[in-house]
């Protein structure tokens, strides 16, 4: 393996682990004020699908990304209209939304397939990108996957030291103390749930305006599901959100490249691999098991009903 | 069932005497009475710009040629498992008396459909079970890459080629063969690399598996999934690619060079012609450039015109039948010669065929 | 005080119930399905069908005729089956997404044991290979209660996981060490003798004993749930994990049991599919039966006889969804929008259990508010 080789791999590493990175870190800020949302995967459709339609109609990708992301909050309010107004199960709830997302998606999208556009191309940010290696790497992006980075500290700082990050957790730890201490939990709870739906439709865009610019049915390929797994594996903690992303980024790309460099094997054992990593590095932390169960939310997943 | 055909009756009412009126305007215009149904089963959405699109293309293709005469519909993203016999038994018994099942995975389901419907004609792609009512067909694609072989092999500067593979079912593997045995006539230094991606459809991991390929120095790509992504990530690398499936020079016009199509139409209008006549057969239907199934798109402007010349002069040679594509010497990866010069890969060794050719890089997965 | 337990929706007064209306708990998955096909109607006719004829295609066509009752049955079963484990594990609140997993690893440990007893004849090997399926899916469940109960993974993500794995392996064993030697290398199987497949109830028709298989274990768990004390216990469990504890039950115990019956009847759902109207190992064996269960087991509100509803809802919105295409030339899209509309409504019709629409000036207002307190203590 050459430098120019690693280099590369490197590169098209944090390109893989950016959709997963948008998506996990949405979901990790509603997951911390206690909502679970299982509806990423249809969010993320409908993101990829509007951007796409916006983006050919309107012929401005920054229009696209825009109504990717209005369209992914609408879907989020929808599932935040039933999982907390209406206190329907949220495990239901999001199932729903996935299943609902996937459908509407392949309905809308019908007449946009085949269609070519040109995508965001790379930004080589200037001085920084002429950094030897390190520049290749991490400076010659597209606009969106700085973009995540800038989210990435937003919400990093989020928890680490602001206000809205306390407000957010005590939500999500208690919220029958924080709604007594006078926090309006549902006004929280929505606003957490739209900024997980905004960063769904965001990564829907980055697909299908960014990644890959077209549309096709079904073009997230389970991501959703992948993200959900990662904020677990993450133990709700937006650095190691960062770095699972991209290693699972990694991980669904090695088998490809481990095939280009001449690796021996069945592409479908392959394949596993990440997932049977996955399963290891969760059992190595056991140890660490107690610490990850302080870090979940513990109203996670459960209505709050100010009655009670 | 009663009560249930009342409520039926009661509610397709106001849509039953539309329908007289317009039996009777049909009744007018021609004497012939009832129109031919068709029905077609996909593997896919007919959104995949893929496989399922290039056969959708073709239904429609014979609507509008037949006109009145025809009534189409289809049913898409029918899973080759248990729920395929259910679609065609009911495509059956919906009074279809043509029905096109455009997958390998059909195979069987629709050999017990059609046993059960002897007078429902059947036409099963890329199988190879037939029955009195059921024939089969198939494009010979591998012909048509075959020529982007030849392009790829003059276009290629490293002289590696590259190949986004899906799964390793003989289909796939015909079709690297084919391209790899174009590419190494028209450049013997040529090598094929291929990945596979374990995936039909997934555009994220195609242009990742492209990516791969491009930092193996490949030049020229070729695929046989169902996205245009390693067309789009060659015009973003500034290298070739040539389509499958499609002319998919929208994503990518100066990567693109050339694609192998499908053109479903004609075939599919021959067989319905055949049904309204009376003069159907249970047939196996390999047909290919010559009656222009499989074709290739027009070729890029960069390709200089002595390529376009040996193309044209090859396909030429196919249609008139003096090439076959697999005409020997054919040797495969290890070397060993399997068919000897003078002689040709006879079909049936061509629809099983599962191992490399000389010149492709890597080992067949299981084989 | 008396602000905080009514809540103001778009100008209606919404009133916590007393006690949760049973009335209501029957009405909501009708109402559901009656809004279902409002919205049904409104989509058909935006496309320019006639919204009647569109529904009845969707709906009814399907069952007008005896074939089309069986086919129902054979779609509902595996769905049952799955649906059955699940709930179990839901109401222990140990989210198993993995039925997916189990289904398959079912269908593949049983498919390979057919394929090796192909010569032999005779009842038992039939049972042979059933039995063997039913005992690799709940092996394949074993792992995700292994790292759930020593190592402490969360269920969800595990089987998740662990459905992708089984997935790959099927692919791996289709395309590789079971492939049929003269199947000109196509990713599929041997067809299975007859002996090991499932008998048929009708002759000429597909409905096969997987059918019995989903009453019986629906008659199990049901009496499981409702006359034992380890139903007791699991409900206990999914309500309040620290009551459990005072109460002594052993939490891993009961982790272990359901997800062990889980994976057993998706395992038996998964080996009765390969042996039933498949007939062979292939790459498509599963059509998402494990993760549609999960929407039947919520659709049917966890219990036996709603989910037993619930499921032959879905097969019916599956095989309305080819009817569709098949005689209007609608895109398949449509059926996952009608269930996921199906499953909004129900889960938003469900709100009417707990509370109630108050149009006026309610007067019996303190009085409710009297009985809540009073149910609360």
């Amino acid at each position: 393996m050459d430098a120019d080789l690693i280099i590369n791999i490197l590169y098209a590493t944090l390109r893989t682990g950016t959709p997963l990175l948008l998506i996990a870190l949405g979901e990790l800020v509603c997951e911390k004020s206690g909502v679970l949302n299982l509806g990423q995967e249809g969010m993320v459709l409908m993101g990829a699908v509007t951007g796409f339609m916006a983006a050919v109609v309107s012929g401005s990708l920054f229009t696209g990304v825009l109504v990717a992301v209005l369209c992914g909050i609408g879907m989020a309010l929808l599932f935040g209209f039933l999982a907390i107004t209406l206190v329907s199960n949220q495990v239901a709830t999001g199932l729903a939304l996935t299943i609902f997302g996937g459908g509407l998606s392949a309905f809308l999208g019908s007449s946009y397939v085949g269609i070519g556009i040109e995508g965001f191309t790379p930004w080589e940010l200037p001085l920084l990108s002429e950094v030897p290696v390190l520049g290749k790497i991490f400076f010659s992006h597209d606009p969106l996957v700085y973009v995540s980075w800038i989210l990435f500290i937003a919400v990093y700082w989020c928890f680490r030291s602001s206000r809205a990050g306390l407000i957010i957790r005590a939500v999500g730890e208690n919220p029958e103390a924080a709604n007594a201490l006078g926090m309006r939990v549902f006004l929280v709870r929505y606003a957490a749930v739209a900024f997980g739906g905004a960063m769904a439709g965001l990564a829907g865009a980055y697909l299908s305006l960014a990644y890959t610019p077209l549309w096709t049915e079904g073009m997230s390929a389970g991501r959703g599901w992948i993200a959900l797994a990662l904020v677990v594996f993450a133990s709700w903690r937006p650095e190691r959100v960062l770095l699972g992303a991209y290693l699972f980024g990694a991980a669904s790309i090695l088998h490809l490249v481990l095939q280009g460099l001449g690796f021996e094997a069945s592409p479908n054992l392959l394949a596993m691999l990440p997932y049977v990593a996955t399963i290891l590095v969760l059992m190595l932390i056991a140890n660490d098991a107690i610490k990850a169960r302080l870090n979940t939310p513990f109203a996670l997943g459960k209505p709050f009903r100010p009655q009670l | 069932m009663n009560p249930m055909q009342r409520f039926k009756n009661i509610i397709k009412r106001p849509l039953g005497s539309f329908a007289v009126a317009a039996g009777l305007a049909a009744i007018a215009a021609t004497v012939n009475a009832d129109p031919l149904k068709v029905g077609f089963i996909y593997v896919g959405p007919t959104g995949d710009a893929g496989w399922t699109y290039s056969h959708d293309l073709g239904r429609q293709y014979v609507e509008a040629q037949l006109g009145d005469k025809v009534e189409t519909s289809y049913v898409e993203s029918v899973s080759e498992g248990a729920d395929a016999e259910r679609v065609i038994h009911q495509m059956a018994s919906k009074g279809h008396e043509l029905i096109f099942t455009t997958s390998f995975g059909y195979m069987n389901p629709t050999l017990k459909v059609a046993k059960r419907f002897p007078k429902v004609v059947f036409e099963h792609a890329s199988g190879y079970k037939r029955a009195k009512n059921m024939g089969t067909y198939f494009t010979r694609a591998y012909q048509g890459r075959y020529l982007t072989g030849l392009v790829a092999g003059k276009m290629t500067k490293t002289n590696v080629l590259g190949y986004v593979a899906s799964f390793p079912i003989p289909e796939v593997i015909r079709g690297i063969n084919a391209f790899t045995k174009g590419a190494r006539e028209a450049n013997p230094d040529v090598t094929v690399k291929v990945v596979w991606a374990s995936t039909w459809y997934d555009p994220a991991k195609e242009r990742e598996a492209a990516e791969t390929l491009i930092l193996q120095n490949a030049d020229v790509l070729t695929q046989h999934t169902d996205s245009a992504a390693i067309i789009q990530s060659a015009q973003a690398k500034g290298v070739y690619a040539i389509g499958y499936h499609s002319d998919m020079s929208l994503y990518g016009k100066d990567a693109h060079l050339t694609a192998t199509v499908h053109n479903w139409g004609p075939l599919y209008l021959e067989k319905a012609q055949q049904v309204i006549d009376g003069s159907w057969k249970a047939v196996d239907l390999w047909p290919g450039i010559a009656e222009g199934t499989t074709d290739i798109a027009p070729l890029n402007a960069a390709v200089p015109e002595e390529v376009k010349q040996l193309v044209a002069e090859k396909k030429a040679a196919i249609k008139a039948g003096t090439l076959r594509v697999f005409d020997g010497p054919v040797v495969n990866q290890k070397g060993e010669m399997v068919v000897p010069a003078g002689e040709s890969l006879e079909d049936a060794a061509l629809l099983g065929m599962n191992y490399y050719l000389q010149g492709v890089q890597g080992k067949l997965p299981q084989s | 005080m008396s602000s905080q337990r009514s809540k103001h929706l778009f100008g209606v007064r919404l009133e916590k119930r007393a006690s949760d209306s049973r009335w209501m708990a029957y009405c909501s998955p009708l109402l559901a399905i009656l809004l279902t096909l409002l919205c049904g109607a409104g989509i058909f006719a935006s496309l320019g069908h006639a919204p009647g004829a569109a529904l009845y295609t969707f709906f009814l066509q399907p069952l007008e005729d005896f074939y089309g009752w069986t086919e129902l049955g054979l779609k509902a079963s595996p769905l049952l089956l799955c649906a059955m484990g699940l709930v179990l594990c839901f109401k222990a609140k140990i989210w198993n997404i993995g039925a997916e997993g189990q289904f398959i690893i079912g269908a593949l440990g049983g498919g390979y044991m057919a394929l090796q007893l192909d010569s032999m004849e005779g009842p038992w090997v039939l049972f042979a290979v059933v039995a063997f399926g039913a005992l690799c899916g709940m092996l394949w469940a074993a792992l995700a209660a292994l790292l759930k109960t020593r190592f402490a993974c969360n269920e969800i993500l595990t089987t998740i996981m662990l459905n992708y794995i089984a997935l790959n392996w099927l692919y791996y064993s289709v395309y590789g060490p079971l492939k049929d030697p003269a199947g000109y290398n196509f990713p599929e199987s041997a067809l299975f003798s007859d002996s090991s497949l499932l008998p048929l109830l009708f002759d000429g028709y597909r409905l096969n004993i997987s059918l019995y298989f989903a009453l019986l274990a629906l008659a199990c768990v049901w009496t499981l749930m409702s006359r034992t004390l380890f139903g007791f216990q699991i409900a206990v469990l999914g309500e309040d994990a620290s009551a459990a504890r005072y109460a002594g039950f052993k939490q891993n115990r009961l982790v272990w049991l359901a997800l062990l019956v889980c994976g057993a009847l998706a395992g038996l759902a998964g080996i009765s599919e390969v042996t039933g109207p498949v007939g062979q190992l292939n790459a498509n064996i599963s059509l998402g039966y494990g993760y549609a269960a999960i929407i039947v087991v919520f659709l049917g509100r966890m219990h036996p006889v709603g989910i037993l509803f619930a499921s032959v809802l879905l097969a019916l919105t599956f095989m309305g969804g080819e009817m569709v295409q098949m005689e209007l030339t609608l895109p398949k899209s449509l059926t996952g929008l009608f269930q996921g509309m199906l499953l909004f409504f129900l889960l938003a019709c469900d709100f009417l259990i707990g509370y109630q629409l108050q149009w006026s000036r309610p007067n019996r207002k303190i009085s409710t508010v009297d009985i809540a307190q009073k149910a609360q203590e």
